[in-house]
């Protein structure tokens, strides 16, 4: 007991403890119930093919294209699927023994079919029936094999479970996702390192257990072994399932998976949360674009944020307009008639493509827009992203729009070191997002875009409408949040999170308190 | 051909294969078999690799079925009885690998009966019973795995399984196959005794044509999937039969 008090006040003691220990748990818990499906289909599956050849094709073709699909899309696909699929833990363990099931199916059949037959047609000539061949001889036999694809499909369920974070099936890749997202390393080896350790550890339980299993004699101990573990697993999958917490008086926001869109979540959450009655769950660093929109359609999620550029070009399809309110009114319109969901309005900052230079150059040529800017370009040297040099409506378009041209070929960086290279004075004007935290802290303007080349993506809150008309309090206790969050203050929330590390919670509480709306 | 020899023809018969066919695809293993085993008879199977003596012994417990014709088990055809209840009335023996590599020497001879639902303690005087039997003292090797046996003693262990519910019929397919031959000359005098002391009826397959001039009351020689031959050894060594004189061309040890 001491060394286990030892071991968690060390926990605790280190940066994210708790929530380390919370996260291994969902982890552990994700993995062994997916597992646990997985060996409840999955063998008895492989024992069927070794019966049926002609399946057997079927059965492992089928199981090997599972086995090819990245597992955000089959994240993706099962959004949509109602029973096992929308977002949270039921789709992630879904997914999870799909991809759990070659292994498991492969070694099953792989183990019988490879006993020598001499010894199936010994069993067979002195009368045994197919039942007692099987449990009494192949099964035993192919022991070993089957359960090195347990093994197998444990590590690999180990590392995918990681993904069911994209979907809110919690577990380590919380971590990893709002790490990656907030380009923290150490929040991605909160994650990284704790699942490693379980592969690790499971891979060596199955391994001692392989060894035991598959020597011989003790047969009455290992028989008993296997129902301790079975009823273990049985257990644990009827007790995860009684106590799922039904969804009633609660309603979830989601958001996707960057800094900027866990801060607004939190936003719309904490303004629910103080205006109304109800309790929010936050569903937070979803999988992108995609998934929050499907989530949100099947009311998997009853809100999150989006941006308007966003809806026009990757939800609805549709060519870039550069009118903001044109935008705004198409948007609206679309996702009301197409997919019942109620655009809200704006809240108040635009997340675009920006132009971004020194403050002080800005201030000694006394320039504010891009078409002032365009006299002086020739004498700057220009710093932008990949996806800006080549996308259409990046770097060509805009160089033609405002006639820029520079002293050198633009250089193609990476976006993070871009703003240093800026501030360092190694360019003179990169192309960022106009939110970023780093802008205000090193001293950076954003140019006007006074040709409008850009198209709008201003912040706009996404609801459920069956949500709004069943929890009628919500639309007015967002609606004080229009035009509330200025470009700077969001600038501000940004660098809040991402530079100095602090939790998004504390930030968003702070800016509510700064600006009681 | 000559018909059932006269002195076993008021015996009773066991085995039976009336116009015996059987054959993959266009592909005749076997054809138009036939064949009498009487109660108490020891009948060697010879024959080339290939010839088709083992398919004709898996004829007999139903683990390959007639393509034409019938074979006749204790007066009911093989497809008339259920494939368990026959197989559990007939001993099987094949080659050393057959034995169970899980499965101790106690667990492999005690097979059938356990299957049959025996009580522990009668299975296992049973078991000794055999080991004695077969000459394996049975304190020293029922608790051993196959792979910690001698191939003799292996070879033992697989006779006393097929013993072990004292099935009136014995098949062999070739089981003393990879013996050196001392062991193999040691272990053909014991079942010979074993079946003179037993009455148990043998079908037993091989290619060995001093193993069946050894055991065999009566050898039936097959060729290419038909039986060109049948009688008893001293008949065989007669016979001018091509196939039965090359046989016998093997038997002659260079001066």
């Amino acid at each position: 007991m001491i060394i286990v008090d030892l071991i968690l006040s060390n926990l605790f003691s280190i940066p994210y403890g708790g929530e380390i220990l919370l996260r291994t748990g969902e982890h552990l818990i994700l993995v062994a119930i997916a597992m646990t499906i997985a060996i409840c289909i999955g063998i008895p599956l492989g024992i069927v093919i070794t019966r049926k050849p002609k399946l057997a094709k079927v059965v492992l073709g089928l199981a090997n294209a599972i086995q090819t699909i990245p597992s955000l899309a089959i994240f993706g696909f099962l959004i949509s699927v109602p029973f096992i699929g929308g977002i949270g833990k039921v789709p992630a363990i879904v997914a999870l023994s799909l991809y759990a099931l070659l292994p498991l199916i492969r070694n099953t059949y792989t183990g019988i079919i490879n006993i020598d037959p001499t010894i199936r047609e010994a069993g067979r000539g002195m009368g045994m029936t197919d039942t007692q061949l099987l449990f009494q001889v192949e099964i035993p036999l192919a022991l070993g094999i089957i359960i090195a694809g347990i093994r197998i499909a444990t590590v690999i369920s180990v590392g995918i479970a990681t993904i069911a974070a994209a979907i809110g099936g919690g577990g380590l890749g919380v971590f990893i996702f709002r790490g990656i997202s907030t380009v923290n390393t150490q929040l991605i080896l909160a994650g990284a390192i704790p699942s490693a350790f379980i592969a690790l550890g499971a891979d060596l339980f199955l391994g001692w257990l392989e060894r035991y299993l598959t020597q011989p004699g003790q047969s009455k101990q290992k028989y008993f072994l296997l129902g301790v573990l079975a009823v273990l697993m049985t257990g644990l999958l009827l007790g995860i399932f009684g106590l799922q917490n039904p969804h009633t008086e609660t309603i979830t926001i989601g958001s996707k998976n960057f800094t900027e869109q866990v801060i607004l979540g939190e936003i719309l959450a904490q303004q629910i949360e103080a205006e109304t009655d109800l309790t929010v769950e936050r569903q937070f660093n979803l999988g992108g674009t995609f998934i929050c929109h499907e989530a949100v359609k099947v009311g998997q999620i009853d809100g999150y944020v989006e941006y308007t550029g966003t809806a026009l070009t990757a939800i609805l399809k549709q060519q870039p307009i550069t009118d903001p309110k044109e935008v705004y009114r198409i948007v609206k319109q679309a996702y009301d008639k197409k997919f019942q969901l109620t655009v809200m309005k704006s809240l108040g900052f635009e997340n675009t493509f920006a132009i971004v230079i020194r403050r002080e150059d800005a201030q000694n040529l006394n320039i504010k827009t891009l078409s002032q800017a365009a006299q002086y370009t020739p004498q700057w040297r220009a710093g932008f992203g990949y996806e800006f040099l080549a996308r259409k409506d990046g770097y060509p378009g805009l160089a033609k729009t405002y006639g820029l041209k520079f002293k050198n070929t633009p250089q193609q960086m990476d976006l993070g070191l871009m703003y240093k290279a800026l501030a360092e004075k190694q360019v003179d004007l990169v192309a960022g997002n106009s939110t970023d935290g780093l802008i205000p802290v090193l001293k950076l303007v954003v140019l006007e875009d006074d040709k409008k080349y850009f198209p709008p993506y201003e912040a706009v809150p996404v609801f459920n409408q069956e949500t709004l008309a069943k929890y009628r309090e919500i639309e007015p206790a967002l609606a004080n949040l229009a035009g509330f969050i200025t470009a700077e203050q969001m600038q501000q929330m940004n660098y809040e999170v991402d530079n100095q590390l602090r939790p998004v919670a504390e930030v968003v509480k702070e800016f509510f308190t700064k600006n009681p709306n | 051909m000559a018909k059932s020899p006269k002195l076993l023809q008021d015996k009773e018969i066991v085995v039976e294969f009336q116009d015996v066919s059987y054959g993959v695809g266009a592909n005749n293993l076997l054809l138009d078999l036939n064949l009498t085993i009487s109660k108490g008879e020891f009948l060697v199977l010879l024959g080339r690799s290939g010839s088709g003596k083992t398919t004709t012994l898996k004829l007999i417990n139903h683990l390959v079925m007639p393509t034409a014709g019938k074979v006749i088990v204790h007066g009911r055809a093989t497809e008339d009885w259920d494939p368990i209840q026959l197989r559990r009335s007939i001993g099987y023996v094949i080659q050393e690998i057959g034995l169970f590599p899980h499965f101790t020497v106690e667990e492999n001879v005690g097979l059938v009966p356990s299957l049959e639902g025996w009580k522990p303690k009668t299975l296992k005087r049973r078991v000794y019973e055999l080991l004695d039997l077969v000459g394996l003292e049975p304190g020293k090797f029922a608790p051993r795995y196959p792979h910690q046996l001698s191939g003799g003693q292996r070879q033992r262990v697989g006779v006393a399984r097929a013993l072990a519910i004292d099935p009136p019929i014995l098949l062999m397919d070739e089981p003393f196959g990879g013996l050196d031959p001392i062991t193999r000359w040691e272990i053909q005098q014991q079942l010979r005794h074993l079946q003179a002391q037993l009455g148990k009826t043998v079908i037993f397959v091989t290619h060995d044509i001093q193993e069946a001039f050894l055991l065999a009351t009566k050898v039936s020689l097959i060729s290419e999937g038909k039986l060109v031959l049948e009688g008893t050894p001293t008949e065989f060594k007669r016979s001018q039969h091509p196939e039965a004189r090359r046989f016998m061309a093997c038997c002659q040890i260079p001066q």
